[in-house]
């Protein structure tokens, strides 16, 4: 097995055009679980940890700001500097593994994964991010919604990596849970996220580990956009919260697995659903200045 | 391939390492430095916590090949000389230590909170510690092992 070490993009770009078949690694903690237990024997390792440009972000100069998160950048980054520009994303980050595993697992290797049940991808979901991703073709960009393609599938072809991630910052309330059997550690047995945005009497929810893959709720969304009384004051009606549920339970297509049932899944989702609501609706009040 | 890194201070090399290794394994079996334990090598028990370049990470998840040029320290480099480092000791006093397999990863990761957080809450403790598996004391000792070592320094 060869160990291949580019130190810039361009030559990350140029060997794996070179060798499709190179298993890139970044934090390792999805690819060295496989090596370890030999579930996996790659014809080489692309070591992206020496390439400083996927380990940056920046943010653009326009009045709407947008942070592009480079696909290297460590949860615990995340985490320390970028809590206040894109909470969902950061609340996501917390949840993931422990802090050994966090200092070392990245947004990118989430995406290359693809797990289901990746923690990031809900939040990307619903942030409206998009997947920049390059070869030595050129760069495109891969709205989030279009880049999961199935289970542990993706939208990458054989020569390309992801570069970075590109979010809108946040523009109102953001939450993100998920269940579990303790309070770290754990693959999640299912995940919810939800993002209002109120400027624009709009909604996002999606879910995660019920279904092939992470998706959107699509007609909760709506029903929140709808419904939500976003000029008043006030506490959400409890009816209100719990068709919310309903909906985002119709969302998913859950499957029995060794960490739950597809019903558990279902009920749990309802559960998380009007839960982040009460929580985004109530930080939303908070903030609104006819409140304050 | 041939391995260089400096580890705990001291510029070292590995030859023959295939690259697909674990930096744990470079240590244990190439290295001559057992104090990081190989319990579950896929990232879940904590035992193999070192500081890559500063920053704790389980040694079990780290390729060889991404620690040529870094910087490893082990839990053997915590002490200095014959005097342990005040986390190593406060696991002594406090009976922290049972079969001691948990203890070096333990070890490296409150030493890495108490540099953060001189004085953390008990709430900060088992937040820092939650990748850290232990089957024999039932945390209560570690706790006060850190609580200790916290007041000491
Ligand atoms: C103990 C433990 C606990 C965990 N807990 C969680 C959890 O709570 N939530 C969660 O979501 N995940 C969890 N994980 C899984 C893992 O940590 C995450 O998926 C993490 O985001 C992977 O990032 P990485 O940089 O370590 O990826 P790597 O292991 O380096 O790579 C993962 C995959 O992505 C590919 N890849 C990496 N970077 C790129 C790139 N730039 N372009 C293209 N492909 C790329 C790799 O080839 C590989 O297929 C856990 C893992 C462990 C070991
Ligand atoms: S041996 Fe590395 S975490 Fe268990
Ligand atoms: S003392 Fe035995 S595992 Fe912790």
């Amino acid at each position: 097995m060869d160990f291949l070490r580019p130190t810039t993009l361009d030559e990350a770009l140029a060997a794996k055009a070179e060798r499709p078949g190179a298993v890139p690694i970044a934090g390792g903690t999805d690819v060295m679980v496989e090596l370890n237990f030999d579930h996996r024997r790659p014809e080489a390792l692309l070591d992206l940890t020496g390439v400083g440009e996927l380990a940056e972000w920046s943010r653009s100069s326009g009045s709407d700001g947008e942070i592009r998160l480079g696909a290297g950048v460590p949860y615990t980054r995340v985490i320390t500097e970028l809590g206040g520009r894109l909470p969902g994303l950061a609340m996501a980050s917390r949840t993931v593994g422990s802090p050994q595993i966090r200092n070392r697992g990245t947004v990118g290797g989430n995406l290359g994964s693809a797990s289901p049940a990746g923690d990031t991808h809900p939040v990307l979901l619903v942030t409206g991010a998009r997947v920049e991703v390059a070869s030595v073709r050129g760069t495109r960009l891969i709205p989030a919604t279009e880049f999961y393609t199935g289970v542990k599938r993706n939208a990458l072809a054989p020569d390309e990596l992801v570069t970075a991630v590109h979010l809108p910052e946040a523009t109102g309330p953001q939450q993100f849970a998920k269940v579990g059997t303790r309070n770290a550690m754990v693959i999640a047995v299912c995940s919810f996220a939800l993002a209002l945005d109120p400027d624009r009497a709009a909604a996002r929810a999606a879910i995660g580990s019920a279904a092939p893959t992470p998706r959107r709720a699509v007609a909760a969304e709506r029903f929140l956009a709808e419904e939500l009384p976003w000029g008043t004051p006030g506490p959400l009606r409890d009816s209100l919260k719990r068709r919310f549920g309903e909906l985002v339970a119709e969302a998913t297509e859950p499957i029995d697995d060794v960490r739950g049932t597809a019903a558990y899944r279902r009920h749990a989702l309802a559960v998380l659903a009007r839960r982040t609501l009460t929580w985004a609706w109530n930080d939303q009040q908070e903030r609104s200045p006819s409140c304050a | 391939m041939r391995l260089n890194v400096t580890v705990n201070g001291r510029p070292r090399q590995a030859d023959d390492v295939w690259p697909g290794e674990s930096l744990l394994y470079v240590l244990r079996e190439r290295l001559g430095l057992p104090g990081s334990k190989n319990a579950c090598e896929q990232g879940e028990c904590g035992s193999c916590t070192v500081y890559l370049d500063d920053v704790p990470v389980c040694s079990c998840l780290v390729a060889a090949g991404q620690a040529e040029g870094r910087q490893v320290r082990t839990v053997e480099g915590l002490a200095e000389g014959d005097r342990l480092d005040p986390v190593q000791q406060s696991f002594v006093d406090a009976g922290a230590v049972q079969c001691g397999f948990c203890t070096p990863g333990l070890v490296v990761a409150a030493h890495d909170l108490l540099r953060r957080t001189p004085r953390p809450s008990d709430e900060e403790i088992r937040e820092a510690l939650a990748g850290n598996l232990c089957r024999c004391t039932g945390y209560e000792k570690i706790l006060d092992a850190v609580r200790t070592a916290a007041d000491a320094s």
